[in-house]
């Protein structure tokens, strides 16, 4: 079985600020945008280096999704930068009408996403993100799992003619993903192969996806980890491929079991190959303040969590 | 100097179409477009310099941004009279595949609009974000957006008044259409808002009066005014006072007519007070 290792763990807004960085120095049309968040985002450096293609809006997310809009009438390629739960929910008309609707290039870039966020409690802990975007026309959604994916993925977006929704988080997590790994919007990237269960994992569970495997592996179970950091478009063929093989599959996200990856698997599934699914995600439920280790703990959004669904799957297999 | 008979014949024709249109699939709003008929033909016509092609990008060109995008009415109209599209495709205002939606959209690829409005409140955000972008583009063309009385209700404009002055955005010329009404009645009765005036210059806004609204030369010469207060570090907003339903006799001074349409008999007075001067379509 491949396995992955890591020799540090990194925060992947870290990640985004890094992009946003290369960004700034590579293509002249990026510009970015911030709600009173900067040091939050990791947006210094950008700033540092690009002071007349930032513009600091202050605390009116509103504001800046419909300023996000305008810029790119003008051929530029808006950043947002803000909390998840302030990037969606607060501003979801605004995002639908002047961006979505009008089909603008524009690219919201959301942190502290999910329970991770901790400490502050369930006013900035959004779980309904991924929902809320994917259900939009047109809406790439992207969640990332480490630093170096979330910085492939901040330059991929760039290049990406449209709306992107582009999530990641607040804690250091470890880093396993390659730093010349090239990032292709809507395309799965199969960690471990398996024969037993499929786990289709993102953002802060990919990791958690791979401790999983491993424990099962000690089981004598055969996982089959799948990264899939694009939500929207869903790389359904992947998933299916690897179906074909397991008979089964456990999704895993740090997001509502309704709305999120979770359904849009299901939702495949049930289309071509109907097959026995389980369900890593919250509860439908509010989060709560503690520290981030505590929550995925308390809320089931760890590997234990992943290593015991994968065994109630295989159970209803044929 | 512009001919002002020429514009006023272009006014009239407009306010067929609007008539028309609205009659033709019986929804749509006729009061507000009505009332900013002569806004909107001299904006078009005298005050806008625009290419004679549509880019959506608008690079080296003035830009209008219709906020309030229920009034699309009178926009189609003096879009498609102006150029942008055939004055033949009115006749599919709000129907079954047509690129005259409800409410203004870019989905469908229609000439000259350049974002989708309706959901109230956010074109002023895309007005300044399109004219930080012409100033990043050192582009010294305007931006010109338009918005109701009644839409300041909605917050984001308060955030986006107090950020076009916080950051000088001296190339914007925001319009308010002050015709006191809005769907439920007047906006005193509705959520009285103070003056308006007073609040944009608290608001560090440079504020220019038209007091005739429906006036195409006081128009003219007070948009001219605001465009002489561009380029001075402040933003420039436009009050200008209309009367809803205008041209129209029984359609004038009402909040009735705010989203609905005439029937045959009252379609033909109407039109008989505006007789055809370019043509109907």
């Amino acid at each position: 079985m491949k396995t992955y290792t890591y020799t540090e763990k990194k925060d992947t807004r870290s990640g985004f600020g890094a992009g946003l960085t290369e960004l700034g120095r590579t293509n002249p049309n990026v510009v970015a945008l911030c709600a009173d968040l900067i040091g939050s985002l990791k947006m210094d450096k950008f700033i540092e280096e690009n002071p007349e293609r930032f513009f600091q809006i202050g605390i009116a997310e509103a504001n800046m999704m419909s300023i996000a809009a305008g810029l790119t009438i003008g051929g530029k390629i808006p950043f947002t930068g803000t909390f998840a739960n302030f990037s969606t929910g607060r501003v979801y008309d605004q995002i639908r009408q002047s961006i979505a609707y009008s089909n603008k290039n524009v690219k919201i870039c959301a942190s502290h996403a999910g329970l991770t966020l901790g400490e502050d409690g369930a006013t900035h802990q959004i779980l309904e993100d991924i929902g809320l975007m994917k259900m939009l026309p047109g809406m790439t959604v992207i969640n990332t799992c480490d630093y170096n994916q979330t910085k492939a993925a901040t330059i991929a977006i760039a290049e990406h003619e449209g709306p992107v929704y582009l999530r990641f988080g607040r804690p250091a997590v470890p880093v396993f993903t390659p730093e010349d790994q090239k990032f292709e919007i809507g395309k799965a990237i199969t960690l471990t192969e398996g024969t037993d269960v499929t786990i289709v994992a993102t953002g802060h569970l990919v990791w958690e996806a791979l401790e999983a495997s491993k424990a099962l592996h000690q089981k004598g179970i055969s996982a089959e980890v799948i990264n899939i950091h694009t939500i929207k478009p869903l790389d359904e063929q992947a998933i299916l491929n690897s179906v074909a093989k397991t008979g089964c599959v456990v999704t895993a996200e740090e997001h509502n079991i309704l709305g999120g990856l979770g359904e849009s698997v299901a939702r495949t599934l049930a289309l071509h190959k109907p097959t026995p699914q389980e369900f890593v995600a919250t509860n439908d439920t509010f989060g709560e303040s503690g520290t981030p280790a505590q929550l995925m703990e308390k809320y089931g959004l760890n590997s234990t969590s992943i290593v015991e669904k994968a065994k109630t799957v295989i159970q209803r297999k044929q | 100097m512009p001919n002002t008979q020429q514009l006023e014949d272009l006014t009239t024709q407009v306010r067929r179409d609007i008539l028309r249109m609205v009659h033709k699939v019986n929804s749509g709003h006729p009061g507000g477009s009505l009332g900013c008929a002569e806004f909107f033909v001299a904006l078009y016509k005298e005050i806008m310099d625009t290419k004679d092609h549509f880019e959506m990008d608008g690079i080296g060109e003035d830009l209008f941004f219709l906020s309030n995008g229920h009034i699309s009415p009178v926009y189609y109209s003096v879009l498609a009279r102006t150029g942008y599209f055939s004055v033949d495709e009115l006749n599919t205002f709000r129907l079954i595949n047509s690129r005259l939606q409800g409410h203004p959209t870019t989905h469908e690829g229609l000439p000259g609009v350049r974002i989708a409005s309706g959901s109230l409140g956010q074109g002023m955000s895309v007005a300044i974000g399109a004219a930080q972008a012409k100033k990043l583009n050192n582009d010294k063309h305007l931006v010109y957006s338009l918005h109701g009385d009644g839409e300041l209700q909605e917050g984001q404009n308060w955030e986006a008044i107090m950020y076009a002055s916080g950051k000088k955005v001296d190339n914007l010329i925001s319009t308010i259409d002050l015709n006191g009404k809005q769907i439920d009645g007047a906006t005193d009765d509705v959520l009285p808002m103070g003056s308006i005036k007073a609040k944009f210059e608290a608001f560090d806004w440079i504020v220019i009066e038209i007091e005739e609204g429906n006036n195409i030369e006081a128009i003219l010469k007070g948009m001219a005014d605001a465009k002489a207060e561009t380029g001075k570090g402040k933003p420039v907003c436009v009050l200008l006072k209309t009367v809803m339903g205008n041209g129209v006799d029984f359609m004038m001074h009402t909040h009735a007519w705010h989203g609905k349409a005439p029937n045959d008999e009252q379609l033909a007075t109407a039109l008989a007070q505006n007789p055809e001067t370019l043509g109907d379509y």
